[in-house]
């Protein structure tokens, strides 16, 4: 949200806005692209690979972040350069980017559309920062946030059109993007709703609330289309139980919801937690997109950690606490479990397992043709499992520092070590709250067999603060405090092995312990991230050479590609702006 | 599910640059609306990311305490968290839905026999004075601790002073740097943090981090010529420093460059040891840096 501005279409947009209605402003540059976007997206071109078009939030279904665009490689990447930039502003006043190309108060500036539940007393604290995927189909980008949505022109950054939600209120801690299907964009709100809008004009079509805000849900996740599927998972910091939902994306009405926890007796997985009450609320949040195999209809995703997060005995002390922290397999068309593999049992410093997971196919050991699941947790394990039964095959300990376990059981799921809990004098642990690695996607190249994990090396001390032998609630109970970084990486791993290949130790000046972005890896043999001091980073996906780099500032979600008009562009999100590069012409 | 500290970070960031932006620049939005004279609610974290319900009627808050108290309090628990017999119900997923007694009084009335909840004859009134008074506690992702140990001293100082003499003592010494230091850092767990990390936090709430010594660089350049100072920035492109006479120098260290950058940093050995303490080392030293008062 910025500072007022004033300007005649503002006024005019604010006025309508509080009549309740939608708003189009000045329609010109809508109606000339209606006829580039009319086409939509059909659900079938989110089966291809990833391409010219970026139409889920992975990219494509495989979630491996790897693009087949080889016009930017490592023979021309040196020739990459700012094709264009623009600041996002967001909220309900201001009629377009401030900043970059066309920008500015302009006539003919970009409809708003404003929706939502809220009384608009609501202010959000906090610049916008781009923490999500960015859609590119028929050469527009859809763009999230917390409370905002925009349509940009592909090409130079120029504002269609922007839609914002007048919130209740929520945890603002991230939008991850905005799903597709046909002409309809489908986006998730901090305050629970499901909204969907026109991707031609911004205009809203329904919004629903899917969860709920006074038990203190919030949703976070960019929804995912497979076929006549939505699906959305939630977040929550209250106990609440965790559930992914999916929805008809011409009407919103719900198809079917799993829970990640145990609900009620019988249920499986009932016996791994304390009792029902503690089950209900166990929390096991699916707060990122899964991915999809469309030859067995599975929808696979990550779990996020058991509730009350850093407490043992209300769940049962020992107990798996199912199925949270774990890959979990659903099928898309009856949301009934296939499988499911934990990753973290019992796990007591909220590190959850939500991370995007990655599909891939290959030779295994010698074993012939596998299809597998990869996936790199945030408590410092990573494990590669049979995409049909959930079967482990290897898992590893990718991060050097890590002390919360024992060693791993016959299963390969690391032992917690009660000790590393917390406690009243302190428990050095390693990681910190913050984990081995976090949201920000892994990539993986099939050229190199490898998959490429921001990883940050990193230690803390959890003080027990709560002694009530109830426990607390939540995130609760504990000070955990930072005490310092052995360094942030970028770490190369073998899915055959599970070892490391390489590693890229960021440079960085002692005390700064910020966390990389996700990552992107191209057939142009490519590997794309952001540092921790600011700069968009091009290496060689093999060894971890350094091959072209820009000083953007810090960025904030993972780089992505897309093709228009024959021209790639690589695209990075830097708090409240974009940067897009293309080869000089 | 705390996601990543960056995002708090730059929430943090933004609010305190907030903070300083003067009046003309002020959110549009943080002027009421014209008529509607509400306070606007500002979110700034997951602390304060939830409403408050309004405030009930005392009265109904005083008959409600008191039927919970005969009734309910013995299984729930007086502070609703529960007990050995009840669950919590301030987490409970029907009472934070419930508004005025209208989800809770079918549980009330009809009982949850199967899990040993009793019925109880109470009018749809009494439910609401009850849930007036359970609507009270408020419930937070967050929860705040109600009893904090009182120290986080459980260490052996014996032990702590053997231990110091031995991995410490090259560089610190309990007459010389550290004389005082637990009078200097009297907050215990500021000290623990210090001595363990110089420069991280006393938490939540704690005192503010002892400022940790800066880094020095030493830059060779491809002609020989060396260049130190302190440490102001450095990645895997450049690095920037400051000369002890107070020039500001940077460089350029592209892949392919010959320049050498040496960083030192003076918490290097506290690094190395971090990763070699045991719990019981560290509790141990604190209990004896205590005592250097």
């Amino acid at each position: 949200m910025k500072h007022r501005t004033a300007c005649p279409a503002e006024a005019h947009v604010n006025r309508r806005a509080k009549a309740g209605g939608f708003v189009m402003a000045a329609g010109a540059v809508v109606v000339a692209t209606l006829s580039a976007q009319s086409r939509g997206l059909d659900p079938a071109e989110l089966l291809k690979p990833l391409g010219e078009q970026w139409s889920s939030y992975s990219g494509d279904y495989t979630g491996r972040r790897y693009s087949s665009l080889t016009q930017i490689n490592q023979g021309t990447v040196k020739n990459l350069t700012l094709a264009w930039t623009v600041r996002l502003t967001g909220g309900a006043a201001g009629s377009g980017p401030g900043a970059g190309p066309g920008g500015g108060q302009q006539p003919g500036a970009p409809p708003v559309v404003v929706g939502g539940e809220g009384s608009g007393d609501v202010v959000v604290g906090g610049n916008i920062t781009l923490k999500g995927s960015i859609l590119a189909v028929n050469g527009v980008l859809y763009v999230t946030a917390p409370d905002n949505v925009w349509a940009l022109d592909a090409q130079n950054g120029h504002t269609l059109w922007r839609y914002f939600w007048k919130t209740k209120g929520g945890t603002h801690i991230g939008n991850r993007g905005a799903a597709m299907w046909n002409n309809y964009l489908f986006f998730v709100t901090p305050d629970d709703y499901f909204v969907s809008i026109d991707a031609r004009t911004g205009k809203e079509r329904w919004h629903k609330e899917i969860a709920s805000f006074a038990q203190q849900y919030f949703l976070t996740s960019a929804p995912m289309v497979v076929g006549n599927h939505v699906m959305v998972g939630t977040g929550n910091d209250l106990d609440s139980p965790g559930f992914l939902q999916s929805f008809d994306p011409e009407t919103g009405d719900l198809q079917w919801k799993f829970y990640t926890v145990p609900m009620n007796p019988g249920d499986p997985g009932l016996d791994t937690w304390k009792n029902l009450d503690a089950a209900r609320h166990g929390g096991g949040h699916p707060w990122l997109p899964g991915v999809y195999d469309a030859a067995s209809h599975l929808y696979i995703f990550g779990t996020g950690n058991p509730t009350p997060a850093y407490m043992s005995t209300p769940r049962g002390e020992g107990m798996d606490n199912l199925f949270t922290c774990s890959i979990v397999a659903v099928n898309v068309d009856t949301g009934k479990m296939a499988w499911y593999y934990q990753t973290s049992p019992h796990d007591t410093h909220d590190w959850d397992s939500a991370q995007t997971p990655v599909l891939i196919d290959g030779d295994f050991r010698g074993s012939g043709p596998r299809n597998m699941v990869l996936t790199a947790s945030r408590n410092g394990y990573y494990f590669t499992l049979d995409r049909h039964t959930g079967e482990r095959m290897i898992s590893t300990k990718f991060s050097e520092t890590v002390n919360w376990a024992k060693g791993m059981n016959e299963r390969g799921q690391p032992v917690r070590d009660p000790k590393k809990d917390h406690d009243i004098g302190g428990a050095l642990v390693s990681a910190a709250n913050g984990g081995a690695t976090n949201w920000p996607p892994p990539a993986f190249s099939p050229d190199t067999g490898l998959l490429y994990v921001p990883t940050a090396e990193t230690f803390a001390m959890y003080y027990l603060s709560e002694t009530d032998p109830r426990g607390a609630m939540g995130l609760g109970g504990k000070d955990e405090i930072g005490v310092g970084s052995m360094g942030t990486y970028i770490t190369a791993i073998d899915y055959k092995t599970g070892r490391t290949v390489w590693r890229h130790k960021f440079r960085a000046a002692p005390g700064n312990n910020r966390s990389a972005s996700g990552l992107l890896t191209t057939a142009g043999k490519l590997l794309f991230g952001g540092d921790i001091s600011g700069n968009i980073v091009a290496f060689d996906p093999a060894n971890g050479g350094i091959l072209w780099h820009s000083t953007v500032g810090q960025v904030t979600n993972a780089p992505e590609t897309y093709m228009v008009d024959g021209r790639q562009y690589l695209l990075v999100g830097v708090g409240d702006s974009l940067f897009a590069f293309a080869l000089y012409q | 599910m705390r996601s990543f500290a960056i995002g708090i970070i730059v929430i943090g960031l933004a609010a305190a640059l907030h903070a300083q932006q003067g009046r003309g620049q002020r959110p549009a939005a943080q002027t009421p609306p014209e008529g509607r004279g509400q306070t606007p609610r500002t979110v700034t974290s997951p602390r304060d990311a939830y409403p408050s319900r309004p405030a009930a009627d005392p009265g109904a808050v005083e008959r409600g305490k008191a039927l919970y108290s005969v009734n309910c309090q013995f299984c729930h628990g007086a502070d609703t968290r529960g007990g050995d017999s009840g669950p919590s119900l301030l987490r409970s997923g029907v009472v934070l839905d419930d508004q005025h007694g209208e989800l809770m009084a079918p549980v009330i009335q009809n009982g949850r026999t199967d899990r040993g909840m009793p019925k109880f004859n109470f009018t749809a009134e009494q439910i609401a004075d009850i849930a007036a008074f359970v609507h009270t506690f408020r419930a937070a992702g967050y929860d705040e601790s109600r009893m904090k140990p009182p120290s986080i001293l459980v260490g052996n100082a014996a032990a702590g002073q053997s231990y110091f003499a031995t991995k410490c003592g090259a560089c610190h010494s309990p007459s010389g740097d550290l004389k005082g230091i637990a009078t200097r850092i009297a907050d215990e767990r500021l000290l623990q943090q210090t001595w363990l990390m110089p420069g991280t936090g006393g938490g939540r709430g704690g005192p503010p981090p002892v400022p940790a010594p800066p880094s020095r660089v030493t830059v060779t350049l491809p002609s020989g010529e060396k260049v130190s100072g302190v440490l102001d920035r450095v990645d895997d492109f450049g690095v920037a420093l400051r000369t002890d006479d107070g020039a500001f120098r940077s460089f350029r260290t592209p892949p392919s460059s010959k320049t050498v950058v040496d960083i030192q940093d003076p918490l290097k050995p506290h690094k190395d040891l971090l990763q070699t303490y045991t719990d019981a080392d560290i509790h141990n030293v604190t209990a004896y840096l205590v005592t250097l008062k």
